[in-house]
């Protein structure tokens, strides 16, 4: 086999199912998220705690440790390659026993004029 | 504690939607394939190995830090009206949604004004994207053609343009406080 040949299509496959059967095997088949948890919602790790983070599962423990950055659904499911239904059920595990802190969306506050005037101000902030 | 918002990017195919996330992003948009999974769960008949797939699929999404604790994210939508799931999980708790339009192919961004016209609460409006800074045809014209209901508003932005694109961003942002 040429070294220059790119993989096929049959190279992919593996791949490509794994990936369609690991979130039940992750999740424990699992698809719904306890916690309202859209793209955007913020998650942080209040106080990081070694012992906790080396009893998690791989994928559970790489959300815990990610999120101490305070990151968003979506950007930990792209950091991590983990699919956005997956990382929504782990991190709803880990907000449950506290081990992180979900913050609050815009939504929460669609009855509040305040927080959209913020959001115009900081629009017309930007250095742009 | 911080406080996040939402923005959907919507519109077909090379209509600039990554250009107008890329240039307000203040991180390069990151381009996600996280929600392949799920599509494949919803569509029995994607290619087996995918050619296409990871492409449409596919999507971008930038963050503009607002203050200390607020955080605007920007999500494109992928282009075909086929993953309308995705637009719903996308769209839900937005607080608006521009949809870019090229005039050279209006019927690119069809799908996505009828989706947040009909299938959706999110208020949104059309930004006519001015790929050479200039416009081709009467924003009349554009609003016919895309029969877009009166009182949507309609505008123009240079997507590549950071400040125009800042503008698009405050034009919907004052447009859902109208509404509220």
């Amino acid at each position: 086999m040429p070294l220059d040949s790119a993989p096929g299509p049959s190279a992919r496959t593996p791949r490509t199912r794994s990936r369609r059967i690991r979130p039940y095997a992750l999740t424990g088949g699992r698809t719904r998220a306890r916690h309202h948890l859209l793209v955007e919602t913020l998650v942080s790790v209040p106080s990081y705690d070694p012992a906790l983070s080396e009893s998690l599962m791989p994928e559970s423990k790489a959300l815990y440790e990610r999120a101490r950055a305070q990151l968003s659904i979506a950007e930990l499911s792209a950091m991590l390659s983990i699919p956005l239904g997956v990382v929504r059920v782990l991190i709803s595990d880990l907000a449950t026993q506290g081990a992180v802190f979900v913050h609050p969306t815009a939504h929460a506050y669609s009855h509040d004029r305040g927080v959209l005037e913020r959001i115009l101000s900081g629009l017309r902030e930007l250095p742009v | 504690m911080t406080i996040s918002a939402k923005i959907v990017i919507a519109g077909g195919f090379g209509v600039g939607k990554t250009t107008l996330v890329g240039s307000v992003s203040e991180v390069p948009p990151i381009n996600t394939e996280a929600w392949m999974t799920e599509a494949s769960e919803g569509i029995d008949d994607l290619p087996p190995h995918g050619e296409k797939t990871t492409t449409t699929v596919a999507m971008d999404f930038g963050r503009i830090s607002l203050d200390s604790d607020l955080v605007l994210y920007l999500f494109g939508t992928p282009g075909q009206a086929r993953f309308w799931f995705l637009w719903d999980d996308l769209s839900r708790g937005a607080l608006g949604a521009i949809v870019l339009a090229d005039t050279r192919r209006l019927d690119q961004s069809f799908a996505a004004v009828n989706y947040f016209e009909h299938d959706s609460t999110v208020p949104f409006l059309v930004a006519v994207n001015l790929f050479d800074g200039r416009l081709w045809h009467d924003l009349d014209e554009v609003r016919e053609a895309l029969a877009l209901r009166p009182g949507i508003p309609l505008i123009t932005c240079d997507a590549r343009n950071p400040a125009s694109t800042a503008e698009a961003l405050r034009e919907l942002v004052r447009y859902a406080m109208s509404l509220a």
